[in-house]
């Protein structure tokens, strides 16, 4: 036993991600800790999706399920589950049955480079942002399968368009990316980096998130990305695809059950996974903020308890609602269960107070803060945002992002050389 | 330098993966079963690629082969109606002499092979990976180094003149 | 058994002989256009391979920049794009006009 605690102390003390360690074992450890942690998140986005719109909507959501409706998206699984598995009559079947596991597979691999620390991540490959950009890319092949295999026009119709407006803008995401990159490279050996974790040293490096360097210019490139993004994951205001409405649910209209959850899973997956992309890339990855401004061992200290109480704050609003329940009988169970709930919360805050916990810890937190940043914001544009036609949708795509991307991408390079450009520019002019 | 885990085994595995994805391209008579296929096998592509310490040209396989030029496909598959296609007959009329004249490719293949095998001895040093990128700029836009920049800008232009080209060919009235 | 075990270039070369093969068996047989497009794509694909395992090879030799099989195959997979959307493009055209996706239809110029 103490072998073990000694083999898990030598290991977390390394520098080297599993996949650069060429440790299999480790490696298949993170793998199964991404896929649980993803599949946790993505419960708990189906809740928080469910709660903060019927807030914003002046409503309640659910209510019934469990306390306030935790147990809901479990219900929701089930249901899910057990529901009958239908396949249109003149369907292809084994198009069908591949389309959904295509797009979950492009969504869950993406997840092999995501960087949660300077070691926390399952591999760091050279050309991560590469990586992630293409196999998200792959997700498209699983849309327009899906559409088409469902021998059906709404779904072909939606397929159509959702890849169509998935391609367009991977443009502007890629460009907006490819000036992150060019940022990257102003170092002393004037290399840049492609790796996901090298993008975040090299901010830390720079001493600046990119998201405010050489302002207003990281700026406008988080605005093109965080507005392809949305576009890319068919969320609202760009969810014309799967409206229902317009078009009943689009490509996914022949699927029932288990296949439809899959879609679903891949949607809530892509979100988190270019989520983390916006994160890496401009705004520093797992770095505490204020570096630099507010630096010194008891900043850090501050900072570092800031994981605990967030949990114990969550704790205190859980038990504050326990206080608020209806104090009738028939609400004992759930009362109960809404203080285990806060208990659990409460227990989780505490751990992270402990010092070794607490070290290791904040890379994650900050991270997965971060994160957590966006999907509140993907949540908040669904409640807020009136649906864009599918030409309007182009033309944003195509007419304002594009140009945006590129003259953006000058500017940056621009900008990066100046001293170069200006010293040839006065050897020209001074000749 | 770690040595890399269980080669033999990934090699098989993929190779395996892209002949029989390669078979089922040429056999299938569904042309949406075709292009599934060779999707799968560009991707094993890309393994093998990552096998041979190319993981900037497995990227680039990854975005632009399997994620662009198949879905390209898949779309002209999806608007032209190529289902009565099914039903009519899959090899043409030469199918003979053509399976002859790839019988006598693969023989010339065999005996260069096997007559040249002491002419390829495994690459001897394992460079790591973690530079690849930097060393194909390199190539590419370096001062001292970099040699293929012109054929950059061509490519570039290739790719304009495909543009405009394929928008010509498929529009309805020039 | 050794020789299998052991991979080399040679297995490589040879893995991309055989797609080559494939390839070529796929242009000379098959009547449906998009079919043949895509066994021109797994031409293309094997010359990669083999590219790519030469310059794995090369950079043996010359140093850990020598990476010119790579680079080349960068440019083949750019003319394979241009080259399938031109190709799809003109399969449109045609399609349009003849209302027919098989090679051996398309004989306006035999006399």
């Amino acid at each position: 036993m103490h072998d073990l605690i000694q083999y898990i102390q030598g290991y977390l003390d390394s520098d080297k991600t599993p996949g650069g360690a060429g440790n299999l074992f480790w490696a298949t450890v993170y793998v199964l800790l991404v896929f649980v942690g993803l599949s946790v998140a993505v419960i708990c986005m189906n809740w928080l999706e469910r709660k903060i719109l019927a807030h914003m909507q002046v409503r309640l959501g659910p209510m019934r399920v469990g306390p306030h409706g935790l147990l809901q998206p479990i219900a929701d699984a089930l249901k899910l589950l057990l529901k009958e598995d239908i396949i249109p009559a003149e369907a292809d079947k084994l198009v069908f049955w591949i389309a959904p596991f295509i797009v979950v597979l492009a969504a869950f691999t993406v997840f092999v480079v995501v960087p949660f620390g300077p070691t926390h991540a399952i591999t760091d490959m050279n050309i991560g942002i590469l990586f992630m950009l293409g196999v998200s890319s792959l997700s498209v092949l699983g849309i327009v399968t899906a559409g088409w295999a469902s021998n059906s026009h709404y779904p072909l119709i939606g397929a159509l368009r959702s890849s169509a407006q998935m391609v367009s803008y991977e443009v502007a995401m890629g460009l907006a990316v490819v000036s992150v990159i060019l940022m990257t490279s102003l170092n002393d050996q004037s290399t840049g980096t492609l790796s996901m974790i090298g993008i975040v040293q090299a901010q830390q490096a720079q001493g600046i998130w990119y998201i405010f360097k050489f302002f207003p210019l990281g700026l406008v490139g988080f605005f093109i990305f965080a507005i392809a993004m949305v576009a890319e994951t068919n969320r609202a205001p760009f969810d014309l695809p799967e409206a229902e409405s317009e078009l009943t649910a689009g490509f996914h209209t022949e699927y029932s059950g288990f296949r439809w959850s899959l879609f679903f899973l891949a949607e809530y997956s892509a979100m988190i996974a270019v989520s983390s992309i916006a994160v890496t890339l401009w705004l520093g990855g797992w770095l505490r903020p204020f570096p630099n401004l507010l630096h010194g061992s008891t900043w850090d200290l501050v900072f570092s308890l800031f994981p605990g109480l967030t949990f114990l704050f969550l704790a205190g609003i859980t038990f504050f609602n326990v206080v608020r329940m209806p104090k009738h009988p028939l609400f004992k169970i759930q009362t109960m269960g809404l203080a285990g709930f806060g208990a659990v919360l409460g227990l989780i805050g505490l751990a992270l107070f402990v010092p070794p916990v607490r070290d290791r810890v904040g890379d994650i937190f900050w991270f997965s803060a971060k994160v957590a940043a966006f999907m509140y914001l993907y949540i908040w544009y669904r409640g807020t945002f009136p649906r864009y036609r599918f030409d309007q949708l182009m033309r944003v795509g195509w007419k304002v992002l594009l140009p945006t991307g590129l003259g953006l991408l000058v500017l940056t390079a621009v900008m990066g050389m100046r001293t170069e450009l200006w010293s040839q520019l006065q050897e020209v002019l001074h000749r | 330098m770690n040595p890399p885990v269980a080669t033999p085994f990934f090699f098989y595995l993929l190779s395996a993966t892209m002949i029989i994805g390669g078979i089922l391209v040429i056999t299938r008579k569904n042309a949406v079963h075709s292009a599934m296929a060779l999707i799968t096998a560009l991707l094993a592509q890309a393994g093998i690629y990552l096998m041979l310490y190319a993981p900037f040209v497995a990227g680039v396989q990854i975005i632009l082969y399997a994620g662009g030029i198949m879905v390209l496909f898949l779309f002209v598959i999806m608007l032209i109606s190529i289902e009565r296609s099914e039903k009519e007959r899959q090899f043409n009329k030469q199918w003979l002499v053509g399976i002859v004249a790839a019988a006598a490719l693969g023989g010339l293949f065999i005996s260069v092979y096997t007559k040249g095998k002491s002419l390829f001895p495994e690459g001897r040093l394992f460079y790591a990976e973690s530079q690849n990128t930097q060393a194909i700029a390199g190539l590419l836009f370096d001062q001292r180094i970099g040699m293929y920049m012109f054929a950059f800008e061509i490519a570039s232009l290739l790719l304009l003149v495909a543009i405009i080209g394929a928008v010509v060919m498929a529009k309805k009235r020039i | 058994m050794d020789a299998m075990l052991h991979i080399t270039t040679l297995h490589y070369l040879v893995l991309g002989a055989a797609l080559f093969l494939l390839g070529v068996i796929g242009v000379l047989t098959r009547r449906n256009v998009v079919i043949v497009l895509m066994s021109i794509e797994l031409i293309l694909n094997a010359v990669n391979l083999n590219l790519v395992a030469f310059s794995r090879y090369w950079q043996g030799l010359h140093g850990p920049m020598a990476l010119h099989g790579q680079v080349f195959a960068i440019f083949v997979i750019t003319d394979a794009a241009a080259e399938a959307a031109v190709g799809l493009g003109i399969l449109i055209a045609f399609f349009r006009n003849k209302e027919t996706v098989n090679v051996d239809e398309v004989n306006l110029l035999k006399w």
